[in-house]
């Protein structure tokens, strides 16, 4: 019985991860950038639930609801100061340009919550399912992760096959030029991806700090990471692969931190990352782009 | 007044000047060839029309409007469609989302409908490989959807970059006489070509280009006679 709830425990991690990756892969895909603020971004969106619900005393739905509107509002302001300037210049630089942003959003933090680790109220109301005579017992926050991930998935799957911003981004994500000349408002479109990117941070803030109540400026970082390598792992640029690689990555980890060593599970992690992008540089799902001249 | 008129265009890349003052203008109704060597700045001008790139200097007007501080995604909705070199079809899409993503701007379905029809009339293939991915395609077909793409904005204005590019000689053939058949339908047409000899063929007008500048213009029949064209451009 303890495997199912590590398998369990894994999903719901991975939920979160998968989350993460989303945010990573639709703004790789389309701008064709890391974002390596994205963490912060969830660090930001923990923050200010945090302060919504401890100073503001208002409700977790509300809380959520707000930091689900500054992350937004976040993502779309950064895109427009710090990356949107430097589209078309060296990858290079957007890319120091994303840590230097990082560092700035973690060290803005740091002066206003300080480095000492705060304790997060979950905003999880949902009572704990008790299975097999209470042998197996799921928290309220894993089965709320679960469904959140895979609710998030099918709604931006749909909403990229769908609807006509979706078509617009996965036009931009192939040829920005050739989108241009359809009549696709290019920097609208990006600024589009990454306002979902951050919405879907400050909901990955939600979960990964009710799952696990602690919180400071550096919190977003190893799950920004982890996120990042989740994207990877599923072949970036690709939701469904954001998704499995995200569950995978959860399973993964949580397993080896059971049976092997608590230690070893990061290690273990990214030499299974190492071993997949031998095999397959493009990940699970990343397929490789045939050009024909 | 012209439907489309460029005056006094220069455009580099850097210090590169690659268009050096150039003016030329398209009456509704005609098909226009820019003709020239490679590097003598063809594309360069359709992309600067588009407002994929700024022009430094000149004035670019379509339909009375002036596209200098117009958008490039705004332009297609003022009727001037541009089919780029090397077709540029969204290969991932299939050729149903392409045609679709031809109609972005557009938001009456029912009329959108009707275009698709029309464009598969007109193509048959397009509609017979409608699902699949337009990477698969073949040349051809993938010159064929990414001029059905384009008509699927309606325009006024069609910009044609090498139509021809790396096609079969049939094919140059089919596809030439399916410009000039969208020509008769009304649309106007700027046609860029290194196929000197097939764009005269078609157009009324042509303008020759070199490095930057025009060299000669004139009525297309006259120029196909005109000696250093001949020398130059159509290897007699």
């Amino acid at each position: 019985m303890s495997f199912i709830s590590y398998l369990i425990n894994g999903i719901s991690l991975g939920s979160v991860y998968a989350i993460i990756a989303l945010g990573y892969t639709m703004v790789y895909g389309i701008a064709k950038m890391l974002n390596f603020a994205h963490g912060d971004v969830i660090m930001v969106g923990a923050f200010t639930i945090f302060t919504a619900m401890g100073q503001a005393n208002l409700p977790p739905a509300v809380a959520v609801l707000i930091s689900i509107v500054v992350c937004t509002v976040l993502g779309v302001v950064i895109e427009r100061i710090a990356y949107r300037p430097l589209r078309g210049t060296a990858p290079l630089a957007v890319l120091i340009t994303a840590i230097g942003v990082s560092y700035f959003l973690q060290n803005v933090a740091l002066l206003r919550f300080g480095a000492n680790s705060k304790s997060f109220t979950s905003v999880v109301g949902v009572k704990p399912l008790s299975l097999a005579n209470g042998e197996l017992i799921i928290t309220g926050e894993t089965l709320v992760t679960i469904i959140s991930g895979v609710v998030i998935v099918i709604v931006l799957t749909l909403f990229v096959r769908k609807t006509k911003p979706g078509q617009a981004m996965l036009a931009v994500s192939e040829d920005k030029d050739a989108a241009k000349l359809m009549g696709v408002n290019v920097n609208g479109t990006i600024a589009l991806t990454f306002a979902i990117g951050s919405a879907l941070a400050a909901i990955a803030g939600a979960l990964l700090c009710s799952a696990y109540p602690s919180l400071s400026p550096y919190t977003g970082s190893m799950p920004g990471i982890k996120g990042f390598v989740a994207a990877v792992f599923g072949g970036i640029g690709s939701i469904p692969g954001a998704m499995i690689g995200g569950i995978l990555l959860g399973v993964i980890e949580i397993l080896s931190k059971a049976y092997i060593s608590s230690q070893l599970a990061d290690a273990i992690v990214f030499a299974v990352l190492i071993i997949v992008l031998l095999v397959k540089p493009t990940g699970i799902l990343g397929r490789n782009i045939n050009e024909k001249v | 007044m012209a439907l489309l008129e460029v005056e006094n265009l220069e455009v580099a890349y850097g210090v590169i000047k690659a268009i050096k003052g150039i003016s030329f203008s398209v009456e509704e109704g005609e098909v226009i060839a820019l003709i020239g060597a490679n590097g003598a700045g063809k594309t360069t001008i359709l992309h600067t029309i588009t407002g994929l790139i700024p022009a430094n200097k000149g004035q670019i007007t379509f339909a009375g409007q002036n596209l200098n501080k117009t958008p490039g995604h705004k332009i297609v909705s003022m009727g001037m469609a541009h089919v780029p070199e090397g077709r540029r079809v969204f290969s991932q899409l299939t050729v149903y989302q392409n045609l679709k993503l031809g109609a972005y701007t557009r938001k009456n379905k029912s009329e959108i409908h009707e275009s698709l029809k029309t464009v598969y009339k007109r193509f048959p293939r397009l509609e017979e490989r409608k699902n699949q991915l337009a990477g698969t395609l073949s040349g051809g077909e993938q010159q064929m959807l990414a001029m059905g793409r384009a008509l699927m904005s309606r325009p006024k204005l069609m910009l044609l970059d090498e139509p021809s590019m790396g096609l079969s000689p049939i094919l140059v053939n089919e596809i030439f006489d399916i410009i000039k058949v969208l020509n008769e339908n009304g649309t106007t047409i700027l046609l860029v070509e290194q196929n000197a000899k097939k764009a005269l063929m078609i157009a009324d007008r042509a303008y020759v280009l070199e490095t930057g500048t025009i060299a000669l213009t004139g009525e297309a029949s006259k120029l196909m006679d005109n000696d250093s064209v001949k020398k130059a451009y159509l290897g007699e």
